[in-house]
């Protein structure tokens, strides 16, 4: 009930605003409607296996992937995206569901979605700026990766039908669409899903279905407030898991939205969509699901599929609902085998290839950032972690080579022993070092002078340093006269001004 | 506040919008600007629903999406030069002075909010390229166009016809008046004689209200003929039209807010659909 009178309340308002809404609802109706259909279908074995590796029921994945890509579809900021149940999310609510249950992920996805809200009221979408591409990339392979190995369980310890079967879906997943007409109008996951569905239960083979994995949807999901105690021993442990989840959650929806922004050469509102996630998230946690983001796999599924406006998600959430709500019995029978199959898929779809190939061209420290991201995201099964090293170390680069724009000359007036020292260029931290070693306190002289009036102080090591210099050539018994200082410190101020005036290139370039 | 900018595109209506700027064009002495919107997000998208993804999926699909978006964005391009030649050959013929023309990417309402404060007149077909000639249908941009413009909007039909008599519906009510005031001020209709119409029973405040636009209309030195009849709104219009050979109506647009819409329908809309002559919609 809550739910739908929401829904009235945001539909309301977008009537409000509306002249776009023809344009980001009812522009592709066609289209939305078949890619809903293709990207429901794929949202059905991926909600249920991001469920097991959260350690839950498949029917928490499943509602949450309906609730997050309907509410998703009204109140994001990225049409044509899909958000749902994912992988990312999932690693992060292992030892939450191990330790405490499933009440507690419920109420962690409330905070998490909380948290969202905040992050979108206070702009930090627009952080992504320092996230640099080899980040992104680094974080897409590390994705591929976390789910392709959260598919090895199934794939240890097992008979070799398993094996059999997985290589049969993938076969099929690959070479369908090149059968002739049918082909392409058919999604060949759903195709991989049925025929292996078919053979198990014909041939009778005793391999895991997934109705081994717990409970299955049986009714629509149904309104419910967490039962935890409401103190702060609850909020203890649950908040760093929910921190974790927002950051995570934030971080795949604002890759993926670029992503689909370059995809379909539109643009999208980024703080928009972070409140938005954060509204789909407590939706979900709700409605008994689990939390959960963008995906980048089933987006790039959509846009291809012809998907471009918020009504193919919708139409993904709703068919996904409907399908498992009335297909519960022959859902159970699906083995385990055909999702690892699709599961593969989107791992080997979402893993950028290109980026493999592009080591031997980019420089060694862009490999490095990217390779860094991979490895610590793959070792601590958080990505959140992997973005943080890798922004880090790619600042540290950055900043080192512009370092390396600092150069100092003198000359020597050798009649009055007055020697001028010229600073060009960026001192910093990074360059300030080098900065102090470039003067030579060793040579006897009269008098100093240090011309800074084309050099750049950035910071309050930049200046440290200078007093150094200062410093030492006083206590040599040396004159030192500094010029330019002011000029050369206006970059310090924080809200450093020059940027929005016409004038700010000259200005920095020119003194 | 200075131009008549008139939109065009492929579709049947664009002789008959050309005839119409020309001529509003010329009775205001503005300028005559063409604008063709190159919106990519109406074209058709390409579907394959082979749903799966393999190696390097993101990095072909949009190289295939570029690709795709290129050859039709340089037919496209293309195509609205010839349009927009066409136009400006049109409303030559019709006596319009050097027009100008304009070809945007992006959204025909975006284009159009950029160019308002240039805008004196917009003239707009009642029906666009999508809406593939189906009759009794209002373009699918049009109504917020006419929603979101703050400047009178010509609104033209699919065939051009000098018009030599206007008809101002008039109801006393705010708009309206000052929809009246707008005219008086105007050169538009100068020479045109004007029918000012009131709907509903005759009483001594609706004289009055007439006497009153109708006086205002006089100073302004144009031809009015006044008429109060009783009735319902739409069909008492139509007929009115009818009778008196009207081939263009002047009205004000959207006074009622977008929800009340929502539910109940609107006149301005309403009427645009049923209309067979332009429509002057004062903002």
């Amino acid at each position: 009930m809550a739910c739908a009178m929401l829904f009235c309340a945001i539909y309301c308002l977008e009537i409000l605003m509306l002249h776009s809404l023809k344009q980001t609802w009812f522009s592709n109706i066609r289209g939305d409607l078949l890619a809903g259909i293709v990207v429901a279908l794929a949202l059905i074995p991926e909600a249920i296996a991001f469920s097991i590796i959260a350690g839950v029921d498949p029917k928490v994945g499943l509602y949450a992937s309906f609730c997050i890509a309907v509410v998703i579809a009204f109140v994001g900021g990225r049409p044509g995206m899909i958000s749902a149940a994912t992988g990312a999310m999932a690693l992060l609510m292992v030892t939450l569901v191990k330790d405490h249950g499933l009440e507690y992920l419920l109420a962690a996805t409330l905070l998490c979605g909380v948290l969202q809200i905040g992050a979108g009221y206070l702009k930090l979408g627009s952080l992504m700026r320092f996230v640099s591409r080899s980040v992104v990339t680094g974080f897409v392979n590390a994705l591929a990766i976390l789910i392709f190995m959260a598919q090895l369980p199934e794939l240890t310890n097992v008979t070799w039908h398993v094996y059999a079967m997985t290589a049969a879906g993938l076969g099929i997943i690959y070479l369908f669409p090149y059968v002739p007409r049918i082909g392409k109008l058919i999604p060949s996951p759903l195709v991989c899903i049925i025929a292996l569905t078919a053979i198990a239960m014909t041939v009778g083979l005793d391999i895991r279905t997934v109705g081994d994995m717990g409970q299955l949807p049986d009714t629509l999901p149904i309104f419910l407030w967490p039962d935890v105690p409401l103190n702060f021993e609850t909020l203890a442990i649950i908040f760093p898991y929910s921190a974790a989840l927002a950051v995570v959650g934030l971080l795949e929806s604002m890759m993926t939205a670029t992503i689909i922004d370059d995809l379909t050469d539109t643009p999208s509102n980024k703080n928009r969509e972070c409140k938005g996630q954060g509204v789909a998230n407590i939706a979900s946690g709700l409605l008994g699901g689990m939390a959960g983001c963008a995906m980048i796999g089933q987006s790039i599924i959509n846009v291809k599929s012809g998907g471009r406006s918020r009504l193919s998600s919708l139409a993904a959430g709703v068919f996904l609902l409907l399908m498992v709500v009335f297909l519960g019995d022959w859902l159970k029978q699906i083995p385990m085998a055909a999702l690892v199959a699709v599961m593969i898929m989107v791992s080997i779809g979402t893993f950028s290839w290109d980026s493999l190939r592009n080591l031997k061209k980019h420089p060694l420290s862009t490999n490095i950032v990217m390779v860094v991201t991979v490895v610590v995201v793959v070792a601590t099964h958080n990505l959140a972690f992997g973005v943080l090293a890798g922004v880090l170390l790619a600042a540290m680069f950055f900043a080192n080579k512009v370092g390396h724009y600092m150069d100092v000359s003198s000359s020597l007036d050798e009649g009055t022993e007055h020697r001028i020292y010229t600073v060009t260029g960026q001192v910093f931290f990074s360059s300030a070092d080098k900065f102090v070693a470039a003067f030579d306190f060793k040579e006897a002289l009269d008098k100093v002078t240090v011309d800074l009036s084309r050099a750049h102080f950035w910071d309050i090591t930049a200046v440290a340093a200078l007093d150094k210099v200062v410093i030492k050539f006083r206590r040599e018994g040396t004159d030192v006269e500094v010029l330019g200082l002011n000029e050369a410190s206006t970059t310090i101020v924080d809200r450093f001004g020059v940027h929005d005036k016409p004038d700010a290139i000259d200005q920095l370039m020119g003194h | 506040m200075t131009h008549v900018i008139a939109c065009i595109d492929g579709s049947d209506s664009a002789p008959a919008v050309c005839g119409y700027a020309a001529w509003a064009s010329l009775s205001l002495d503005a300028p005559l600007t063409f604008l063709h919107v190159l919106d990519k997000r109406q074209y058709p998208t390409a579907a394959n629903l082979s749903g799966n993804i393999g190696l390097g999926s993101r990095e072909h699909l949009l190289d295939e999406l570029a690709t795709l978006d290129e050859q039709r964005g340089k037919l496209a391009l293309e195509q609205g030069r010839i349009i927009l030649a066409a136009a400006k050959e049109w409303a030559m013929a019709e006596g319009a002075d050097a027009p100008e023309s304009k070809q945007r990417h992006g959204d025909l309402l975006e284009s159009l909010q950029e160019l308002e404060s240039e805008m004196r007149l917009l003239v707009i077909g009642l029906q666009g390229e999508s809406s593939g000639g189906l009759s009794q249908h209002v373009g699918s941009q049009l109504e917020s166009v006419i929603r979101v413009m703050r400047r009178p909007i010509l609104v033209t039909p699919t065939n051009f016809r000098k018009p030599e008599h206007a008809m101002l519906a008039f109801d006393g009510s705010a708009t309206t008046r000052k929809g009246v005031e707008m005219l008086a001020s105007s050169p538009l209709l100068k020479g045109l004689p004007i029918h000012l119409v009131m709907i509903g029973p005759v009483s001594d405040e609706s004289t009055k209200q007439l006497d009153w636009a109708q006086k205002i209309l006089l100073n302004a030195g144009l031809t009015v003929r006044a008429e109060i009849r009783d009735g319902e709104i739409e069909p008492t219009l139509h007929a009115y039209q009818k009778e008196h050979g009207i081939d263009l109506l002047v009205m004000g647009a959207y006074g009622h807010s977008r929800i009340r819409q929502f539910l109940v329908g609107s006149t301005t809309t309403n009427m645009l659909r049923t209309a067979t002559s332009p429509v002057l919609l004062l903002r």
